[in-house]
């Protein structure tokens, strides 16, 4: 007869504290460094509730709680079963804002409840990430079935659309990352480097000629037909490399075409300004292009060991806006230097990189499927906003995970991380 | 196929290329890039803020109503001030050497908080103070003078609505992050209900600084330096002049006096009494604390924010809703023997003297409430309908039309509804069916639960003037950078049809003009005006009745459309009457007729409030 002692590891072990204390980081250099972005003026104490610090304290100290009640009072075999009914609610609740909504920036995504504001789209990670992979963990599910494939896309784009319908384009975004869950669950990889294919030519269409694109594209279909008509040598496969190569030529003519209506008939007056001043077609320091040059001041004045905690002046004036939110990176820039920010970059780099080495391990696809999930939502959202903060990619208004100030974003993320914290645990308790 | 291990390897190889890039653009940006820094320390740089004038406040004449003027604030850096001739400086900015001491020790105590930070040392200074600092500015490094603009008011006309602006709190800082400690923003009134036009952006230079502190010149020739935006002006509606006369008339009373312009709904005067007057607003933190313990209110605006029974002046739109329903032809005749006995037991709504029986027009010129008993219960018991309830229910649906029981939507935020009860609420009270015309009589002659703010009875008078529909009463013209609601260009119509208010207006024309038939308003009458008027007296539970007036003039194509409300005035003849006429003759007439100087004089000396 096996004991009990002998079934259940003890806590030590069974728990990945790698990942709690790369969270536990996280979070409180994220609060150091929002003390440091909102301070102005007098001295204030960090724990001043009229402060984004101070709040944040609270805000942390419940997320504390949360990740307990995830890891000990719930049962994680829950999860799975809840993914629908969880998935459908937020659905509702992502729908419903829309119309209850107040304005928030142009953006109808949040609920206010008295003094509390909250983002459905948050939950809507969390709850895409679980029917995603329960939906693809389930035995028969088969990446080359179309009907499968087709509901597993099903599944990301129907929150996407909702959340780009309530103008937070940004947050829409980080659902491409569940295209990489799909690859590592056997997805062609074509499908990644036509969509890397589809962004270059629409960023060479703008910044050059459409002709160039065009060329762009013949080049690379002409690649992809040389190198795979060498290799392929029934007349079956060498019929669908061909068909591969027009129909991707054909799309690749449309987007191009399309491009110059896309650019000026769909996307927002904003949205088109901030990828014109980050493709350098328009220089605007003082309007659209003002924060990201002031980022990237603030950053720059750094260099390499940064000008010391709460040292920073580009703060003391408020040069760069919405420091403690979406800009905090510049925090740590400014006063932490390169080194603080390969400190913050190795802390979610180890995160991302344990997240998916226990996702592998695990012997459940639920598990491994959703621990991937969590590392590319934590993987978008790292690229997003630092890509912005550094001037790599347009102005998207998302939160670094887990380090911004807000709230709704702190703790849909600990939910997100420490269900999978939870399920990895009670598989290494019985395995 | 590959085998599916392979992709995880190949996952994390794409996450070490894309966290190799941010590396890379971090190197970049930090240690090879040298045009990104610009100052890694606050010794060589120095940056000043601009603050934007804010946005001019006019009145609908392009009168200056609110203006701004210059004043300076001493800022000091602490870690830059290497030397102090305490004395010197306290003398130089007319200050304390205790208080300048204190603000150093303070400083010294909190040095390593503080760091490289600049801080506000002595508010508002005057510009003659100021350039004397200026021209010693040298002796005093680390000190210098920061422009700012302080609210000016060159006439005194509208404090309530104008409202103050005054130094973010902590409190209103938390809720928005654009603002930084030391700016200003609008507390009450206008300026914080248009806060957003009249703010204004902020800008600042950037210069540099040679080794001994010294401002130097612009830095980079001010390639990143941001010019100050400034606020939007705003256009009122209000006449600077009228408001400035109804204030006198209403000095020493306790009420509200509105004037509108009936074609557009255009606020001509608002005034809310006792009030605060301007050079009060100018320096409002001194007199703040007394403000808010007098007993008179008169922070409030009590012509949107206070709601009382309309009083008589109710008694046309039960005549209006009657005539709509066919429960009344203007030329029935109802006695009154000095009341209305209204329950078997012989309880009776008094009434005055005056000859009977009436017709609806001589009812409404001697305000008979008699008559309106009858005209309400004909409502209430109107065979089209199943019970009083469903009457009652028909009658309220009709007087909310004219913008009663309901925010009216104008630009006040302060803005209350009033009250006209519902159905519901009767059922509640007195049990469903247990209530009928003569539980409700008091509705009949506009006591009892009906209450409405002044605003709302200005705007009753405004929809008598226009026979039948009204624009909804606002404040702000539309003017460059600065946009009004649409809502505010739409006509309102009411439920009762436009051609019977032609039935009611000549009773409001007697009530004033018809001398010696008893009319009630006679005393309003200014010859050539064709002022039409209504009269009321509202019991008050705290003391003597208040006093009700309302009149448009003139007859045909009204100019203005005046409501005069004064608590514990007494009858409305006395003194809304008066007041309201007085207001209109100013406005349309531009002075006051010789025959009415002694009303006048008696109106602005008279001191109501004990």
């Amino acid at each position: 007869m096996i004991q009990d002692g002998e079934l259940d590891r003890g806590l030590r072990k069974t728990l990945d504290w790698r990942l709690i204390a790369v969270y536990v980081l996280i979070v409180l250099f994220g609060w150091i460094n929002i003390y440091a972005a909102v301070r102005s003026g007098e001295p204030v104490s960090i724990l001043d509730l009229s402060l984004n610090s101070g709040k944040q304290a609270l805000w942390i100290l419940g997320a504390f709680v949360i990740a307990v009640v995830l890891v000990f009072a719930i049962n994680p075999y829950v999860w799975e079963s809840v993914s629908r009914p969880a998935y459908g609610v937020v659905l509702a609740l992502l729908i419903l804002v829309i119309f209850l909504s107040s304005n928030v920036k142009g953006s109808h995504s949040w609920f206010e409840l008295g003094p509390v504001k909250f983002q459905p789209a948050e939950l809507s990670k969390i709850t895409t990430s679980l029917l995603l992979a329960s939906f693809m963990g389930r035995p028969g599910f088969k990446i080359g079935v179309a009907r499968d494939v087709l509901m597993a896309l099903a599944i990301v784009l129907v929150p996407m659309a909702i959340i780009v319908a309530e103008s937070e384009t940004g947050s829409a975004l980080v659902y491409v990352g569940f295209l990489l869950v799909l690859y590592r669950e056997g997805l062609s990889g074509w499908y990644l480097a036509l969509m890397g294919l589809a962004v270059l030519l629409f960023v060479v269409t703008l910044k050059t000629h459409w002709w160039v694109s065009l060329l762009l594209a013949v080049a690379c279909v002409a690649g992809y037909l040389v190198y795979y008509l060498r290799r392929v040598t029934t007349l079956r496969n060498r019929r669908k490399v061909i068909r591969n190569a027009l129909v991707a030529f054909a799309g690749s003519t449309l987007l191009i075409l399309a491009t110059d209506f896309f650019f000026n008939s769909v996307l927002k007056d904003y949205q088109r300004q901030r990828i014109e001043v980050l493709l350098g077609i328009k220089e605007d320091i003082r309007g659209v292009g003002y924060n990201v040059h002031q980022s990237l001041i603030a950053i720059g004045s750094g260099g390499l060991f940064g000008k010391g905690y709460l040292q920073g002046t580009q703060t003391t004036f408020g040069f760069v806006p919405e420091q403690s939110t979406d800009f905090i990176f510049c925090t740590v820039g400014e006063e932490w230097g390169f080194v603080g920010c390969v400190f913050v970059l190795a802390l979610y780099g180890l995160l991302i990189f344990w997240l998916v080495q226990d996702a592998e391990r695990s012997r459940t696809a639920f598990t491994r499927i959703y621990g991937y999930c969590v590392a590319a939502c934590f993987f978008m959202h790292l690229v997003i906003n630092l890509g912005m903060t550094l001037g790599l990619m347009p102005v998207i208004g998302i939160p670094l995970p887990l380090f911004s100030y807000g709230g709704s974003s702190l703790w849909a993320f600990t939910v997100l991380l420490f269900i999978f914290i939870a399920l990895d645990r009670q598989e290494k308790k019985y395995f | 196929m590959e085998q599916l291990n392979n992709r995880y390897f190949k996952l994390l190889i794409g996450l070490g290329v894309v966290l190799a890039i941010l590396l890379g653009r971090l190197f970049y940006v930090q240690i090879i890039n040298e045009s990104y820094k610009t100052d890694a320390d606050n010794n060589s740089m120095s940056r000043e803020m601009i603050y934007p004038p804010r946005g001019i406040i006019y009145d609908r004449n392009g009168k200056l109503l609110v203006g701004n003027r210059i004043c300076y604030d001493i800022m000091v850096t602490p870690r830059a001030v290497t030397e102090l001739d305490t004395a010197a400086l306290a003398h130089v900015l007319d200050t304390t050497v205790d208080f300048v001491r204190d603000k150093m020790k303070y400083y010294r105590t909190y040095r390593s908080r503080i760091g490289w930070q600049t801080l506000v040392f002595l508010k508002q200074i005057e510009p003659e103070t100021y350039m004397r600092f200026a021209e010693e500015q040298f002796r005093f490094p680390g000190f210098k003078g920061q422009e700012r603009t302080l609210r000016e008011y060159p006439f005194n006309a509208g404090g309530n609505l104008l409202g103050y602006t005054s130094e973010v709190s902590a409190e209103y800082l938390a809720e928005h992050p654009e603002y930084r400690a030391g700016d200003y923003y609008g507390r009450t009134g206008l300026e914080a209900a248009r806060e957003q036009e009249l703010r204004g952006k902020k800008g600042w230079r950037i210069f540099q600084r040679d080794s001994r502190g010294r401002t130097k010149d612009s830095y980079k020739d001010g390639e990143y330096d941001v010019e100050a935006e400034p606020g939007h002006d705003i256009v009122t509606t209000i006449d600077a002049y009228l408001q400035q006369y109804g204030q006198a008339l209403m000095a020493g009373k306790k009420g509200s006096l509105v004037a509108l312009e009936p074609s557009t709904g255009e606020i001509l005067s608002m005034v809310s009494s006792p009030g605060i007057d301007v050079d009060v607003l100018a320096d409002f933190g001194k007199h703040y604390g007394r403000l808010r313990k007098d007993k008179n209110m008169p922070l409030y605006n009590r012509a949107v924010s206070a709601s009382y029974p309309p009083g008589s002046v109710f008694k046309l739109i039960n005549g209006l809703i009657g005539l709509e329903d066919e429960v009344l032809q203007p030329w029935m005749q109802y006695p009154c023997n000095g009341g209305y006995v209204y329950t078997s037991s012989g309880r009776k709504l008094g009434c005055h003297a005056h000859r009977s029986p009436l017709n609806l027009n001589d009812a409404i010129m001697t305000s008979c409430n008699g008559y309106f008993c009858y005209v309400f219960k004909s409502i209430l018991e109107n065979p089209k309908f199943e019970n009083t309830e469903e009457a009652y229910t028909h009658w309220r649906e009709m007087v909310m039309s004219f913008g009663f029981g309901q925010k009216l939507g104008s630009d006040f935020p302060s803005e209350l509804s009033g009250n006209i009860p519902s159905a519901d609420y009767y059922n509640r009270y007195y049990h469903k069916g247990r209530w009928r015309f003569p539980t409700i009589v008091s509705l009949s002659i506009g006591q009892g639960e009906i209450l409405a703010t002044p605003l709302q009875i200005a705007n009753f008078a405004a929809i008598m003037a226009n026979r039948g529909y009204y624009y909804i009463p606002h404040v702000v013209k539309a003017s460059e950078g600065v946009e009004i609601d649409p809502k505010y260009y739409q006509k309102q119509y009411t439920l009762v049809d436009t051609l019977q208010f032609a039935k009611v207006i000549p009773g409001m024309w007697k009530a004033v003009n018809a001398l010696g038939e008893g009319g009630t308003a006679n005393v309003a009458h200014v010859p050539g005006l064709d002022i039409c008027g209504k009269t009321g007296t509202a019991q008050n539970p705290h003391g003597k009745d208040n006093s009700v007036f309302i009149c448009f003039a003139p007859r045909d194509n009204p100019r203005i459309a005046v409501a005069a409300y004064i608590e514990n005035a007494g009858f409305g003849a006395t003194w809304a009457g008066p007041i309201a006429a007085l207001l209109v003759e100013k406005y349309l007439n531009g002075e006051i007729g010789d025959d009415h100087r002694d009303l006048e004089r008696r109106v602005l000396t008279t001191r109501l409030i004990p």
